[in-house]
């Protein structure tokens, strides 16, 4: 399968979190799942004129296109004329290529928040109007219309995530390479099931503060995060603590908040990012699936129940009391 | 005359396009625009100053962890709050890991692939160069990504992910290392010494580091050539003469590195007129008259002023030209070890100045300097002492954040008004490489460095160009964020 990949209003960092793919590496596992690079911006050896050939040859149908990744938010200004992003070498710009391309791909997947939603860089003022492939925020429409399907007759895949998991893309890809890929596989805002169907919440080592609501109070306390600190790992669509990132880390184990960034608006949270809006002690946002009585009822419960141990470690920087040891065989 | 436009430019971070006057084989004239724009400076507007730590880090996915630093440090500087020892140990470790990650990417992903072109194949070394270094299947590239991963998994513990931690904080990191953690990241170091001393030096940290001049450096390369990936570079660098292409303005700047109980690795300075000044972080200035910006006059950046205005006559990039007291500047790992007073880099910079060669060794040095400091740095680390003093931001503050990026020197100037972010200017290390003309028509370092490089027959992308271009590690999406 060719693949295609082509960068416009995002950081390239989605690109450099691929480079850490592990286990295999990234080379191997594209090679095994018999995807061939046809150009990537950041790894490939032809440049200028080279590549606006190719281009051609892959709008002409000459090369097919089965894969179509986009890194990157679509810029639509100013004024709609997208010249905020011209590619490079034309006088083109970007959602313009974006479109024609987009219509003769097999599967067209979007990488990274920017891509799917807009992202950051549709943040604040939106200065540049940008917008994801396939949705602008949590509406559907985008820069390709709620209409476009791929050539394979799916819309346009979110692997979403700031940056997204080197994983994430390459087992979407591998998963289409290798089986194809059904609407079914997809969640209600076009993400991969496989990883999106997970809580961030999921594997958090600050689970057992989380319990009994024993929470850290400022950045390097090794308590729960989700109650001072603007957590959102109930709610946030992703397997980053039972997968892990770079050998062993994710945000929680990082020791900061979750901010959702698979999601769509995760960019404009409506509070600081690293702040728990809250109504009479209460967060407003409440974990996925938790009726609000229940939540609240639990949390007093948890509060009053909570172990010396757990309140004193949960708003320190160490393990201040380590578990106690204690025999555990029947008697 | 001829002209040629460039694009798209790719191995390097982001959008570039140049274009070129060519005459008689030769660039006579280069212009070099910068044709994506995003609006950081527009978005942060309003902020709360605490979401800069999320925001401006997004600015880019290579230098991802210098923008959290810089935006730390610049909300550390309106707040008046030091980190203690153990936070700055590990923001060191952590701004290390992605600079060092960065030279490596840079040099075996993005560098040397294009002397693995056709171009090239009836030189001595081809075959050997071809085979390694290959775009996207040579045999570097399985050796290196995996070296990478395993390195960054330093990442992992200390900043929880890779690219887009939050764990850069104004007082210092939150995340606090445990002893267990302590001694796997020695064992990570540990691990990406030995693949450097392997197959990037094929001798001993140390052994590099010591050589102190142009002749050391060639008496080591002759001593084993072919041993280790930069003595193949170097064996290129000599048959294409690399230490005479891509000749700058001469004029460097370094803002300082990886402090460290009052004392800092790298020292702060400018070279100019072939000697170490002191700097005056005063006269930088940012000119908008060739950027597609409002404004004409340059305005330091505590004042600084970002409106696009896609209309304007004369502009050619998005990107600004900032000036030290008027003048081109160029930042970088070559700037950095010579205002540093590195030997093998003060004698390279005295025969042959700011070149593609020089570029690449300085960068490689770096390597090893670094990551030698990065071991002391992990043993000092003291598990169960503090990582991080709370900050409380002001409501009325201004700030500066000043950091070295692996690409050279980044700024972040804050202002805070009824605690919000009322101005947030950015300088980044390739704005001032590659910054367009100013109002007096001064080319920007890139521009100047351009000059003179040779266009063969029937070349579109000439050869040369990119090696100049690619020798700077160019961050495009930084430069015009």
């Amino acid at each position: 399968m060719n693949l295609l990949w082509l960068q416009s209003g995002g950081c390239g960092g989605c690109t450099l979190s691929l480079l850490g793919a592990e286990a295999p590496g990234l080379f191997e596992t594209l090679g095994g799942a018999g995807i061939r690079v046809l150009w990537h911006p950041s790894l490939s050896e032809a440049s200028g004129g080279e590549v606006l050939d190719l281009l051609a040859r892959v709008e002409t149908g000459e090369v097919a296109l089965d894969l179509l990744c986009i890194e990157g938010a679509l810029l639509r200004g100013p004024n709609g004329t997208g010249a905020f992003h011209r590619f490079a070498g034309t006088r083109t710009p970007m959602i313009d290529w974006v479109r024609r391309l987009a219509a003769r791909a097999h599967y067209c997947l979007a990488i990274g928040t920017c891509a799917a939603f807009g992202g950051v860089t549709a943040g604040g003022s939106n200065p540049t109007d940008a917008c994801g492939l396939q949705f602008e925020g949590t509406y559907r429409g985008g820069l390709l219309g709620t209409d476009y399907r791929s050539g394979a007759g799916l819309p346009v895949i979110n692997v979403a995530g700031c940056p997204t998991h080197p994983d994430w893309v390459t087992e979407t890809l591998m998963a289409i390479a290798l089986e194809g890929l059904t609407t079914q596989d997809l969640d209600a805002y076009a993400r991969p099931r496989m990883y999106a169907d997970q809580l961030v919440h999921h594997g958090c080592p600050r689970n057992e503060f989380y319990e009994y609501k024993a929470s850290a109070r400022t950045p390097s306390d090794l308590g729960c995060l989700m109650e001072h600190l603007g957590c959102l790992g109930t709610q946030a669509h992703a397997d980053c603590n039972t997968r892990l990132w770079n050998g062993s880390g994710s945000c929680t184990r990082g020791g900061y908040a979750c901010i959702n960034c698979t999601s769509p608006e995760f960019e404009e949270p409506g509070h600081a990012f690293a702040e728990t809006p809250s109504l009479a002690g209460i967060p407003i946002g409440l974990p996925t699936d938790m009726p609000k009585a229940w939540f609240v009822a639990l949390s007093s419960l948890a509060k009053a129940a909570t172990p010396e141990r757990l309140r004193k470690n949960a708003v320190s920087d160490h393990v201040a009391v380590p578990p106690t040891i204690r025999p555990t065989k029947l008697r | 005359m001829s002209t040629l436009t460039l694009g798209p430019f790719n191995r390097v971070e982001g959008d570039l396009e140049v274009q070129l006057e060519v005459t008689d084989g030769r660039v006579r004239k280069a212009r070099v625009n910068s044709p994506l724009y995003r609006g950081f400076e527009q978005i942060l507007q309003g902020k709360d100053p605490r979401d800069t730590l999320v925001i401006t880090p997004r600015i880019c996915g290579i230098c991802s962890v210098s923008q959290s630093v810089a935006a730390a440090y610049a909300l550390a500087d309106a707040a008046g709050v030091a980190m203690p020892p153990n936070g700055e140990l590990a923001t060191n470790l952590i701004l290390a890991c992605e600079n060092l990650a960065d030279h490596l990417t840079h040099f075996y992903l993005f560098f040397m692939p294009d002397f693995a072109r056709p171009v090239y194949a009836d030189r001595p070394w081809y075959a050997d160069t071809e085979m390694r270094f290959r775009a996207l299947s040579g045999s570097a590239a399985g050796v290196v990504l995996p070296a990478r991963a395993h390195f960054m998994h330093l990442m992992g513990l200390l900043a929880g992910k890779w690219p887009h931690s939050l764990s850069l904080q104004p007082g210092g990191t939150a995340k606090p290392v445990q002893a267990q953690e302590r001694i796997r990241l020695l064992a990570i170091l540990g691990a990406f010494r030995r693949f450097l001393e392997r197959e990037t030096f094929g001798d001993p940290l140390e052994t590099l580091v010591a050589l102190d001049s142009a002749s050391a450096l060639d008496a080591w390369a002759a001593r084993d050539p072919g041993r280790g990936d930069l003595r193949r570079f170097l064996q290129i660098a000599d048959d294409l003469g690399l230490a005479r292409l891509g000749r700058a303005t001469d004029r460097f700047m370094s803002y300082s590195a990886y402090p460290s109980g009052g004392d800092r690795l790298f020292r702060t300075g400018l070279w100019a007129d072939t000697g170490p000044q002191p700097l005056d972080i005063a006269s930088i200035a940012e000119d908008p008259s060739h950027s597609w910006m409002v404004g004409g006059d340059p305005l330091h950046p505590a004042d600084g002023v970002t409106i696009p205005d896609a209309e304007k006559a004369n502009a050619y990039s998005w990107c600004k030209a900032p000036r030290l007291a008027g003048g081109v500047i160029e930042v970088g790992a070559l700037a950095r070890q010579l205002i540093d007073g590195h030997p093998l880099i003060r004698d390279l910079v005295s025969e042959s100045g700011g070149n593609v060669r020089n570029r690449v060794i300085a960068r490689l040095l770096e390597l090893a300097r670094v990551l030698m400091a990065m071991e002391d740095w992990v043993k000092a680390i003291a598990p169960g002492e503090p990582f991080c003093e709370q900050t409380a931001i002001p409501d009325e503050a201004i700030g500066v954040g000043l950091v070295e990026a692996a690409r050279g020197s980044l700024g972040h100037w804050l202002t805070i008004r009824r605690g919000r972010v009322l101005n947030y200017q950015i300088i980044a290390p390739t704005t001032w490489n590659f910054s367009p003309r100013d109002a007096a028509g001064v080319p920007g370092a890139l521009e100047q460095a351009l000059v003179g490089a040779e266009v063969r027959p029937g070349e579109t992308t000439p050869v040369a160009v990119q090696h100049i271009v690619r020798s700077f590690d160019p961050c495009m999406v930084c430069t015009v964020h």
